[in-house]
């Protein structure tokens, strides 16, 4: 399981923080938010405000520094007190930014909406214009704009307006495009509303969104923008001023009184800025991926915080290859914690088959990504049990160590095998890289080591395969790169992760087979993860059941195919559809997995249970040994006799 | 390869068919009467019925813009009245010190831009992403115009470090090393708003590529941590960032139009600020177009370098 599969599982949103929480929790999002009301609010109240008029010259008091008595910012090279100045010109520059984005709202959307809604040649037109208008770098077509309107605020305006339309056409059209085929729309068409009002009163309230944060993202440019074609002359003309117009009058005195520049500079930087980081802030609201943490980095190796080890194998398993005891990853998603393994114990013996059977959702893939440690952190973390291969303990070996036994003596197979291989190299080179990562060999024998893995996985015209990418290649061609890979250095151990189960029925029989005479071949012991007891059947010599992060039932796989002991284990192999019987009801289990952060007391399983009695659902139910052959079962009323239950 | 860069360039013909005609759309727009708006409002009648004549101005639509076109394709773009010389010329002139700034800066913010991108996304919630979020942030925010003033002003006049305008100095200047002086104060204040958006994005796909099930299996196979990251991850990464180094570069070339007037640098953006004002259209549409096509170009390598990268992309 990973973390997004736990976040799915995720009960009722009212645990969860509200918007306007998240929002105040982000730090940067409310310092901007705060910054930029200010800053209008200020300039909105310039008017009412004991400043000087903005554009009263006073020659005798010109180019005074800041902070002097009675001009807190001094003046400029007119004697203009630059407070004054730069409270009118913020209002100017945010009246203009603002306008700008609003006429490019409107028009961009309008186009966007018509395009979308119409389709076929209309959208194809107004769209082959608007990547025309993107062809321009940016500033450029305003400039081209403002060169035929002529310098002026206004024309600037519409200028920075123009280049932005496109942003909103595309945005709006690709919703709209979505939209315009849905049902409701079709029936508000087939009640007779006119395109208009369909358009009104069905799309454009759905796509009111989008243009709010098209235009909270767009806003700071245009304010940035437009003071840059002030900036140039090309914009506000003396007297009017806006913060680019102050900026550039104050350039030519950037040697004698740097203040006249730089005060309109850090106004212009704290509108743009505080209006970033209140557009990042919503921006991360709106992304769910962030508050669960699914966005952050995995770590090398999965997190191990456990309060007590042992110090040594138990001495059940001291004659295994790799033993899991009492095993516990959680995942930590905000407050919730997911025990998706809970107190697990594996025993798997050299060149043994050991399958370990569950539901999605069990905590069957989390137990055998924690043995290597490719549980991702955050959110995964192994919080107890050791995990013993040749008398060390793996959560607790070096990383390093770590490493040379990945791939080395542990090997793994995943299962989706065209996410599993990277897709720009090519697959010959990704084997080679399992190769070089543990051989010191030259680079014709590693080329030769790989043809040879190549061709025992029996892929046709190996050597022109070498060269071959991921999605060039068949999903069981592409499986058999992975088990090449996964024997790159003959493991003791492979861990095969539902290998079969993203392929089609033909080519998972195929790959059972190969899977089977490899590791006899080769003597590996294979841990087998699959949620269907036909494979365990074919291809393992024992088979662990897992329900809800715990095993419920273990033993050879024969006899607990046979004859199973827990109700579980019985309605998983019922599942399996059996050649030749058509008649078989084949049952799906009714209900689902409990949630793992919230599990119930007593049996997991009692719910979906159709034996359940009062006493499945108090206290802790044991797993206890059926017989002498190693089995047992995690139930007080088994389906087989020889257990302690009265069943 | 050869057979996809000639598809693109065919391609891209269209494209800079539109150009032309968005350019001579917004031309068209000038109100009044274009040969006065040329002219100034200073021309003689004879002049302005003349120039019209010549121009073509007093023929429809579609034959003036045919006609203009054909005269371009023979690279005639008109005569710069302002300047009294071909407007190709003054374009390509002025042209090749923009390529020397802006490829420059482009330089910069790519290298720059993935560096702190890597860093910081492998450094998640670390010390070192703070910062650098932190400086992508403000990067992001500053009026670059601004920046330009305050570089000079640190390093121009108060610490005397480098030269504070143009491309070489007065006297004694005009080799290598010159040239680099002056280039280094514009070329980085022109490069830190487009560091800031790929170093963005590229942390942004880092963290996304980290969680693909490819990396899983990179680290199951045994590789090191940091041949995990910088082999896997990044050149996946780099495929995701490369189309976005593409649109930079029109934010570059656009800007270069601030930074060259900041530091005076001899660019076609200089150039154009100061055609507009002296209403020299002829001049200003020349330029326009040239640099639009070079950003169209740019466009193209940037597919081209995706389409090396990425075997899925054959076709």
């Amino acid at each position: 399981m990973t973390a997004a599969a736990a976040t799915a599982k995720e009960p009722p949103r009212a645990r969860r923080p509200g918007a306007w929480a998240l929002f105040a929790n982000n730090r940067l999002a409310a310092a901007g938010l705060v910054i930029l009301v200010a800053i209008v609010l200020v300039a909105l109240a310039a008017p009412l405000l004991p400043l000087p008029p903005p554009d009263i010259t006073d020659p005798a008091n010109r180019l005074i520094r800041p902070l002097q008595e009675g001009h807190l910012l001094g003046t400029d090279q007119l004697g203009r007190d630059l407070l004054s100045r730069l409270l009118y010109g913020t209002r100017m520059s945010l009246a203009v930014g603002v306008s700008a984005t609003l006429v490019a709202a409107l028009i961009g959307s309008l186009l966007g909406l018509i395009a979308g809604y119409a389709g076929g040649r209309t959208d194809n037109v107004l769209m082959r214009g608007i990547d025309m208008l993107m062809a321009f770098p940016y500033i450029l077509l305003a400039l081209a704009i403002v060169a035929v309107l002529g310098p002026g605020l206004m024309n600037a305006l519409y200028a920075i307006a123009v280049v932005n339309i496109p942003f909103f056409a595309r945005n709006i059209r690709g919703i709209t495009l979505g939209l315009a085929r849905r049902e409701f729309v079709d029936a508000a068409r087939l009640s007779g509303k006119s395109n208009v009002a369909i358009l009104g009163t069905e799309i454009l309230p759905n796509v009111l969104p989008t243009i709010v944060i098209t235009m909270s993202t767009t806003v700071g440019w245009m304010i940035l923008e437009t003071a840059g074609l002030s900036f140039l002359g090309l914009g506000a003309q003396p007297p009017q001023a806006d913060l680019g117009s102050m900026l550039g009058e104050g350039r030519k005195l950037l040697f004698n009184a740097p203040h006249v520049s730089i005060i309109p500079g850090v106004m212009i930087f704290a509108i743009v800025m505080s209006i970033n980081l209140v557009g990042d802030g919503i921006r991360d609201l709106l992304d769910p991926r962030l508050r669960s943490g699914a966005l952050a980095r995995p770590a090398a190796r999965t997190a191990v915080n456990r309060e007590s080890v042992a110090d040594a194998p138990r001495e059940e398993n001291a004659n295994a290859l790799l033993a899991l005891e009492g095993l516990n990853t959680r995942f930590e998603v905000g407050d919730e914690i997911y025990h998706a393994v809970n107190e697990v114990d594996l025993k798997l013996n050299a060149e043994d088959c050991l399958g370990v059977v569950g539901e999605s959702g069990s905590g069957k893939s989390v137990t055998a990504m924690s043995i290597l440690g490719l549980v991702p952190t955050p959110a995964g973390r192994i919080v107890g049990g050791r995990v013993n291969f040749h008398g060390d303990d793996l959560l607790s070996v070096p990383l390093e160590r770590l490493r040379t036994l990945r791939g080395g003596a542990i090997a793994c197979i995943f299962q989706d095998p065209l996410s599993s291989l990277h897709p720009l190299f090519p697959v010959g080179e990704q084997v080679a890289e399992a190769i070089r990562a543990h051989q010191p060999l030259s680079k014709e024998e590693v080329r030769q080591r790989t043809l040879e893995l190549l061709q025992l996985v029996q892929i046709p015209n190996a050597e022109q395969r070498l060269s071959a990418y991921p999605h060039e290649l068949s999903g069981g061609m592409r499986q058999r790169v992975c088990i090449a890979m996964a024997l790159a250095n003959d493991p003791e151990v492979v861990i095969a992760d539902e290998p079969t189960t993203a392929l089609d029925v033909t080519v998972q029989a195929q790959m059972l087979r190969l899977l089977n005479r490899l590791r006899r071949e080769r003597n590996a012991a294979v841990l087998f993860i699959t949620h269907d007891f036909g494979v365990v059947s074919e291809i393992c010599d024992r088979v662990a059941v897992m329900y809800a992060g715990r095993i419920v039932e273990t033993g050879p796989a024969e006899d607990v195919i046979h004859a199973p002991a827990h109700p579980y284990t019985r309605k998983l192999i019922d599942c399996v559809p059996v050649l030749g019987e058509q008649d078989r009801q084949l049952d799906a289990i009714p209900g689902l997995p409990p949630a793992v952060n919230r599990l119930p007391e007593g049996c997991a399983f009692a719910d979906r249970c159709d034996r359940a009695r009062d006493d499945c659902r108090v206290g802790n139910v044991e797993l206890a040994a059926l017989n002498k052959e190693g089995r047992a079962v995690r139930c007080l009323y088994p389906l087989v006799e020889g257990a302690e239950g009265s069943g | 390869m050869g057979a996809y860069i000639l598809r693109r360039l065919i391609f891209a013909i269209p494209v800079l068919f539109g150009l032309t005609v968005i350019v001579f759309a917004i031309m068209a727009l000038i109100p009044g009467d274009p040969a006065v708006a040329i002219l100034g409002s200073y021309a003689t009648p004879e002049n302005v019925e003349k120039l019209n004549r010549d121009l073509g101005l007093d023929k429809p639509l579609v034959q003036q813009y045919v006609t203009w076109v054909g005269n371009m394709l023979q690279g005639d773009f008109g005569r710069s009245y302002s300047l009294n010389r071909p407007v190709l010329d003054e374009v390509l002139e002025r042209f090749s010190a923009t390529l020397i700034l802006a490829g420059t800066a482009l330089l910069l913010c790519s290298v720059l831009g993935l560096i702190a991108g890597i860093v910081s996304a492998v450094r998640q919630f670390g010390w070192a992403d703070r910062v650098i979020t932190f400086a992508v942030l403000i990067g992001i925010s500053t009026p670059s115009f601004w920046l330009g003033l305050l570089l000079i002003l640190l390093f121009a006049v108060t610490w005397q470090l480098l030269p504070a305008s143009g491309m070489y100095a007065i006297y004694g200047g005009g080799d290598l090393p010159d040239l680099l002086k002056h280039l280094i104060l514009p070329a980085v204040t022109l490069a830190v708003v487009a560091t800031g958006v790929i170093a963005r994005l590229t942390r942004a796909a880092m963290l996304e590529v980290l969680r693909q099930d490819y990396v899983r299996t990179a680290r199951a196979k045994g590789l090191t941590e940091r041949q995990v990251i910088y082999r896997h991850a990044f050149r996946a990464a780099l495929v995701a960032v490369i189309p976005v180094i593409g649109i930079q570069a029109g934010f570059v070339l656009g800007g270069a139009v601030y930074i060259e007037t900041v530091f005076q640098w001899p660019g076609i953006g200089a150039m154009l600020v100061k055609a507009i004002s002296t209403r020299d259209l002829l001049l200003v549409q020349g330029g326009v177009l040239v640099v639009a096509a070079s950003y169209v170009l740019f466009n193209l390598l940037a597919d081209v370098a995706q389409h090396m990268l990425d075997p899925r992309l054959k076709l």
